[in-house]
């Protein structure tokens, strides 16, 4: 096996990495703000997949273009979950934590079963995009500009979600998450925060979504594959953790493909899987997550 | 409030819920008999195993607070230890269930060991995680057949064996008493000293740890015997279809299934399992027949919708309807529950 050939595959594994990391982010952001897991948040990915390729057959617009068009969809279906499902779990006395976890377990089969009927279960995949089916060569080094493009996009919108926790609505972001209630006695709206907070977890995912449909299969089951990879990253990373988020995204990434290269394809995500149970047993709150 | 019932109320309360049990008990087993229907007495089997397999998850997630999204891990151990018992070394199922649920035992304490030091939220995630791992190991080895999955080979009508050539109406009585013990062994553990350790361990882990109740042995208690149960019940469902493979085994849509009768009926509950699994799996098993045919998706977004409202309008399940209070809760006064129903009230105003 030669270097060039480890070297690919460890660049298109960091890439794919940036990808699960921003994934991830969104998930932790909800997590770290309301303590809510959302179990629908591969389904908001998916979501995110199909109405990229409906947009581009129906109107011929190339991802790329779609991207602030998808992010802000999805903004806008974060926040119709937070208003219609999720306010009125948190409001629930009574087991809170079973019902949030099974709001959106309901919700995540309820779009599944949404999708299949939408759009038929068939694998779907654009191929006519600008990014279609170009490479990118860098010496003995070949790698899909689809994925390229995902990998740098999904970085910038990392940096993006950085600098927005850098604002004032980034400081009423974290002044809400260490006291939901005694922000109200400051004039933060919490209920804006969190539907704000939702918002944006979802655009991230809307992001990811338009730059995988670039190159990845779509089908009404394919969030729960990211979704389980973002448990797992957010898990590794610490909840609540952006800089967790990013490096554990990375770790995964390489370690998927590494696992695929030197072991067997089919049990890429096992690797995966070990990792997080070696780094649960040395620190169970992740690699940078908060006590 | 259950605190401050009187000792004796208590033991007249028990006593109350073994006489309904064992009203119920004769009740479901003369069910099928005017019933002549294969189709209806199908549904009732299944209602039985995923009662009695709810019961098993009740016990970790309703009663100690765990929330677990993997069960199907020790339904699956269950199933292929029994299987692979019958099917290499020719051992019946009558004795290879027992070996199923102790694997299945060990297993969950071999899950909770590194995941135990979790609590909430990244509990219920680590669960979910280790199923999938577990999932995927099975599907890619070899010796239990890979993605093929095991079938059953018929051999012989036999009790012994669990084999016969009309499987509904034996596998009733089967089920019904395997959903018995279920309740029974709920029924014991929620009057023992472990039932009482695991409530305080759900309401307060800090005050129970204050009290010198020792927290992570008393979760593994709970996880065993809880695993134990939805491990024979897995092996129970393998012989009743004769079939199982990693997906049907191992899967996220059973761990699901596992935990839902108990979070809908009314988790921490005796009654509540049976209830729950009374009113999803037909729910469940119809709409995948009448809809679920033509795979559009539909009987997905039923289901889907089913849990989201229940989870909403009945987050203290549908026990409450008969006016059976939470066991699990021990700070859940009536002035509480009455602020509770008021909650409730407001969410279906605003529905």
């Amino acid at each position: 096996m030669s270097a060039a050939i480890i070297a690919q595959v460890a660049i298109g594994g960091l890439l794919m990495g940036l990808v699960y990391a921003l994934v991830a982010a969104g998930l932790s952001l909800i997590f770290g703000l309301m303590d809510v897991v959302n179990f629908a948040h591969g389904e908001l990915l998916m979501l995110a997949m199909y109405a990229t390729l409906t947009l581009h057959q129906a109107i011929g617009l190339d991802p790329l273009v779609q991207l602030p068009l998808v992010a802000m969809l999805l903004f806008g279906v974060g926040v119709a979950i937070y208003r219609g499902l999720i306010a009125r779990a948190l409001g629930i006395r009574f087991n809170t934590g079973m019902a949030q976890v099974f709001v959106t377990f309901g919700l995540s089969i309820f779009l599944v079963g949404t999708a299949q009927l939408v759009f038929g279960s068939d694998f779907r995949a654009i191929t006519d995009g600008v990014l279609s089916n170009q490479t990118l060569a860098l010496g003995k080094i070949v790698l899909p500009l689809s994925q390229v493009a995902a990998g740098l996009v999904c970085l910038l919108a990392f940096a993006a979600l950085v600098l927005i926790s850098r604002t004032e609505f980034g400081r009423a972001l974290e002044a809400t998450r260490e006291d939901r209630d005694a922000v109200a006695l400051i004039g933060i709206d919490r209920d804006k925060v969190f539907s704000i907070g939702w918002g944006i977890g979802a655009a991230t995912v809307g992001i990811a979504g338009v730059m995988l449909a670039n190159f990845y299969y779509i089908s009404p089951t394919v969030g729960a594959n990211f979704a389980l990879i973002a448990y797992v990253t957010v898990a590794l990373g610490g909840f609540g953790s952006l800089l967790g988020a990013l490096i554990a995204g990375v770790l995964v990434g390489l370690v998927e493909a590494m696992t695929a290269l030197f072991i067997d394809p089919s049990l890429k995500q096992v690797g995966i899987f070990a990792i997080y149970v070696m780094v649960l047993m040395v620190r169970p709150r992740g690699l940078f997550g908060r006590l | 409030m259950s605190a401050a019932e009187k000792p004796n109320a208590i033991i007249r309360r028990r006593r109350r819920e073994l006489v309904v049990g064992a009203v119920l008990l004769l009740a479901l087993a003369l069910l099928p008999l005017p019933i002549d229907n294969v189709y209806l007495r199908g549904l009732m089997v299944l209602m039985l195993l995923y009662a009695g397999l709810s019961q098993g998850w009740n016990i970790l997630g309703g009663y100690c607070g765990q929330i677990s999204l993997g069960h199907a891990v020790y339904f699956g151990i269950g199933a292929y230890t029994s299987a692979m018992l019958f099917t290499t070394l020719g051992i019946p199922s009558t004795l290879g269930m027992f070996a199923g649920g102790a694997l299945a035992a060990l297993a969950a304490l071999l899950v909770g060991w590194p995941c135990f030091r979790l609590s909430g939220h990244y509990y219920a995630i680590a669960t979910l995680v280790v199923s999938m791992m577990v999932l995927l190991l099975m599907t890619n080895w070899d010796f239990v057949n890979a993605a093929m999955g095991i079938t059953i080979p018929f051999r012989a009508e036999s009790w012994i064996q669990l084999q016969f050539r009309v499987a509904v109406l034996p596998f009733h009585y089967v089920m019904l008493a395997y959903a018995a013990v279920a309740w029974l062994i709920a029924w014991v553990v929620e009057g023992s000293r472990w039932g009482f350790i695991w409530r305080a361990v759900k309401d307060d882990v800090t005050a129970a740890q204050s009290l010198a109740v020792r927290v992570f042995p008393s979760k593994m208690a709970a996880a065993a015997i809880s695993g134990g149960i939805t491990g024979v019940g897995g092996a129970l469902y393998t012989q009743y279809v004769g079939f199982i493979d990693s997906e049907s085994g191992f899967g996220l849509p059973l761990s699901v299934l596992i935990a839902l009768p108990a979070v809908v009926g009314g988790v921490g509950t005796l009654w509540g399992p049976f209830l729950g699994a009374a009113v999803l799996i037909p729910v469940q098993q119809l709409t995948v027949a009448w809809l679920g045919s033509a795979g559009n998706g539909i009987d997905l977004m039923i289901y889907g919708a089913l849990i989201m409202s229940l989870a909403l309008l009945r987050p203290q399940g549908l026990v409450s309807l008969f006016g059976v209070r939470s066991q699990a809760g021990g700070d859940v006064t009536v002035g509480e529950e009455v602020v509770g129903e008021t909650a409730e009230a407001e969410v279906v105003d605003n529905a």
